[in-house]
């Protein structure tokens, strides 16, 4: 199953380096890994999504990740009502034929084109990363030359809803 | 440098010192009583600030030799263990005593050398990453960028290496830091925001407990090294009685309760015995202290403590569930969690059918051996002999194999940390330095060290250090020329395809003793043993023993891998 963990650490160097290394120490897998500075100065938030067996498994790498010193707090969100984000820069094929056609397709995801070349375009999209991968299914047919995502990053919403299945798939 | 020699009493005020006086005078500050390390390139500015500093420093012959050493001064101590290794080579020599103490939870302090910080990254001469390579063998690391932050850093790790589950913390000191000057203060308050370990237990899980034991009809107690960690033997002795419930060690928990009291069941596990199998396997009622229910305690998961309850009480929330699902999680320190168990004074369990059964079961398989000489003198009598003329009173280290199981079974501890043995990793060559850090601690002890031939041949530069120092340590090798439990398992479970377990050639032991300068001695019959093991043991002198023991010796009972600790064979001769 797929999890969303979220830490606030001190940012000292090796912190990131101890804590891919327990992942691997420990066998989890790591989809995808976000870092940057938060509010506060020398702490950054760390965003994990990693493929887990099961609640065991979840618990016991919180638990772990809970035990590094430089790490202040361990959150698994994936069920609290979270806002979750991805930016992905794709390269896609397109000559001046084709523009105005896949200007129509990225135009409901409200992504961007970020580069024009001769034979080709930047397409900037943010969102869930089911959305990313819907526009990408969509580019496709027009040959995808590169693409470069982040990785999710994510937050508890400042209001939480009762229940975790209202969950709206949000576009925007 | 212009550095001021600061009495450590009256530093309070900052003052301009060296990177490598600072790490003088922090280690002053924390009251370490000796060092174990082995000088280099790196490390140069250090060991020239030590040189005349009044700390006690000891110079093993290899860097392995340091670590397994400042680990027995730590187990028998329980003080941290401080070693200091140069950069590359000296460190890399640290790693596999660094995972030993890791994983048995041994408090040490380890300084490492490193190339000056204006090379790092450019593969300079005796350069390695030893962060990168350790940092999944030590509890916390540090490289020191400037020498200001020495004395926090370190003040750190002792604080970090000490408290909560006690482990490894490395400090990795640039050779240029240690050089550098800058200001000097050890008076800072410690902020580890992300470091509060949990001592207290959590009062509803107490009263889950309390009832739980009240209700049981077959409650057991697994003690591990938590609680020797925690000092809590005196604790545990009385818990055990106020609620009557038998206990179980594991193999790193022995010594924590007396191997006499008619509550104790013996070690469990592959090679325990199987009234503390059988406890376990039975139980409806498992309160593990201080314990992680390792894969060689346990047996195959699916049948262990199959019908029980589980009690889990560890001061590291993250060995609770990792291995069984716990009811009852209890975290924190192993000696409050007694004494407020103990505070609690709550109903006993109504147990004495239960206890019956463990009579008979304790009555009918006691651990045992063939007294079969034509096989050759055995191993167990050997333990035997050594229990009787040490009393049962020596501080006992071993390696890992047949000689560490053997000990483990026939060497029965009355107190708490005499018991020095590489559990978790299962180290060999970690007997006889582990001997001279626990000599070390414990000046007049008499401390022996039993390791196999094997395991010997690969820490024995060491007694160079025993001859040096003129450490009393007795070191007993197993003699069975070959690797005891590979050749076990090979025999067992591969068809005596003795794949390499057996050594072509062995040096003489006795005549390298007495090239070390120490008195070698050798054994090979029970007579033997009787005419010159209690004179060897009891002298004040170092003595290398050699016994010939019975080469096709097998470790029984056992649990064969895979197997439920139920399953277990070689239960009776």
């Amino acid at each position: 199953m797929k999890r969303i963990i979220t830490l606030t650490v001190v940012n000292r160097s090796g912190v990131l380096n101890r804590i891919t290394g327990l992942f691997t120490k420990r066998h989890y897998n790591i989809e995808s890994i976000t870092v940057g500075h938060t509010e506060t100065a020398g702490v950054s938030r760390i965003t994990f999504v990693v493929h887990v067996e099961g609640e065991n498994d979840v618990e016991q790498l919180t638990k772990q990740l809970n035990k590094q010193i430089d790490v202040l707090k361990v959150t698994d969100i994936t069920n609290q009502s979270i806002v979750q984000r991805e930016l992905a820069l794709i390269k896609v094929v397109s000559a001046p034929s084709t523009r105005t056609e896949i200007n129509g397709i990225i135009e409901p995801f409200r992504a961007s084109v970020v580069d024009v070349s001769r034979d080709s375009i930047v397409v900037q999209v943010t969102g869930e990363s089911n959305k990313i991968e819907a526009l990408i299914e969509l580019l496709k047919p027009y040959g995808i030359k590169e693409i470069a995502r982040t990785g999710t990053t994510a937050f508890a919403r400042g209001t939480q809803q009762k229940a975790s299945s209202n969950k709206t798939i949000s576009i925007v | 440098g212009t550095n001021v020699q600061v009495d450590s009493a009256s530093a309070e005020c900052t003052q301009t010192m060296s990177g490598a006086l600072m790490l003088i005078e922090s280690l002053k500050k924390e009251k370490v009583e000796m060092i174990f390390g082995y000088p280099g390139g790196a490390v140069l500015p250090i060991y020239d600030k030590l040189y005349n500093s009044g700390l006690v420093h000891i110079l093993p012959r290899h860097e392995q030799g340091a670590i397994h050493a400042a680990e027995g001064y730590a187990r028998v101590s329980g003080k941290p263990g401080v070693v200091i290794a140069t950069s590359g080579p000296g460190a890399t020599n640290l790693v596999t005593g660094l995972a030993d103490a890791m994983i048995d939870s041994l408090p040490l302090v380890v300084f490492t050398g490193q190339v000056a910080t204006s090379v790092i990254g450019s593969d300079a001469f005796q350069e390695a990453d030893i962060l990168g390579i350790t940092m999944p063998v030590t509890k916390h690391s540090y490289q020191v960028r400037q020498p200001e932050d020495l004395p926090r850093i370190i003040k750190e790790a002792f604080h970090i290496a000490t408290t909560g589950r006690p482990g490894p913390v490395l400090i990795d000191i640039p050779k240029d830091v240690a050089t550098i000057e800058g200001e000097f203060s050890y008076d800072h308050e410690m902020n580890l925001p992300g470091y509060q370990p949990t001592t207290e237990p959590n009062y509803l899980q107490i009263r889950k407990l309390v009832e739980a034991v009240s209700s049981a009809k077959k409650p057991v107690i697994l003690a591990g090294a938590g609680v020797l960690h925690g000092k809590a033997s005196e604790e545990l002795k009385n818990y055990a009685e106020q609620q009557q419930i038998p206990v179980a060690h594991t193999l790193l928990g022995l010594g924590g309760f007396p191997a006499d009291h008619p509550l104790f069941l013996g070690m469990a596990g592959m090679h325990g015995t199987y009234t503390a199998n059988m406890a376990l396997h039975e139980c409806d009622l498992l309160i593990s202290i201080g314990a992680r229910f390792d894969d060689r305690v346990t047996g195959n998961l699916k049948h262990f403590a199959r019908n029980a309850k589980i009690a889990h009480i560890d001061i590291d929330p993250a060995e609770i569930g990792k291995i069984m699902k716990t009811q009852i999680p209890v975290v924190g320190d192993s000696k409050i969690v007694l004494q407020e168990l103990i505070k609690q004074d709550g109903k006993q369990s109504d147990s004495s059918e239960w206890k019956k059964q463990l009579a008979e079961w304790k009555e009918e398989y006691p651990l045992w051996y063939v007294d079969n000489e034509e096989e050759g003198f055995k191993p167990q009598k050997l333990i035997e002999y050594i229990h009787q003329f040490t009393k049962g009173e020596a501080i006992v280290a071993t390696d890992v194999g047949q000689h560490q199981m053997w000990s483990a079974q026939f060497y029965p501890f009355q107190k708490a940390d005499k018991w020095v043995t590489s559990g978790g990793l299962g180290t060999m060559g970690f007997g006889l330095p582990a001997a001279i850090g626990a000599q070390l601690a414990e000046k007049d002890a008499t401390v022996v060290a039993v390791v196999g031939d094997g395991g010997f041949q690969m820490t024995l530069q060491e007694l160079d250090v025993i001859r040096e120092l003129n450490l009393p340590v007795k070191v007993v090798i197993l003699n069975n020329a070959c690797l005891g439990m590979v050749r076990q398992w090979q025999e067992i479970f591969y068809e005596e395809r003795y794949s390499e377990s057996k050594f072509a050639s062995q040096p003489d032991f006795v005549k390298l003793s007495e090239a070390y300068g120490i008195k070698g001695i050798r054994i090979s019959s029970e007579a033997e043993a009787k005419e010159k093991l209690e004179e060897a043991l009891t002298s004040r002198e170092p003595v290398v023993i050699d016994v010939r023991v019975a080469s096709e010796e097998k470790v029984f009972p056992m649990v064969a891998p895979g197997k439920g600790l139920h399953e277990m064979v070689g239960v009776k001769p």
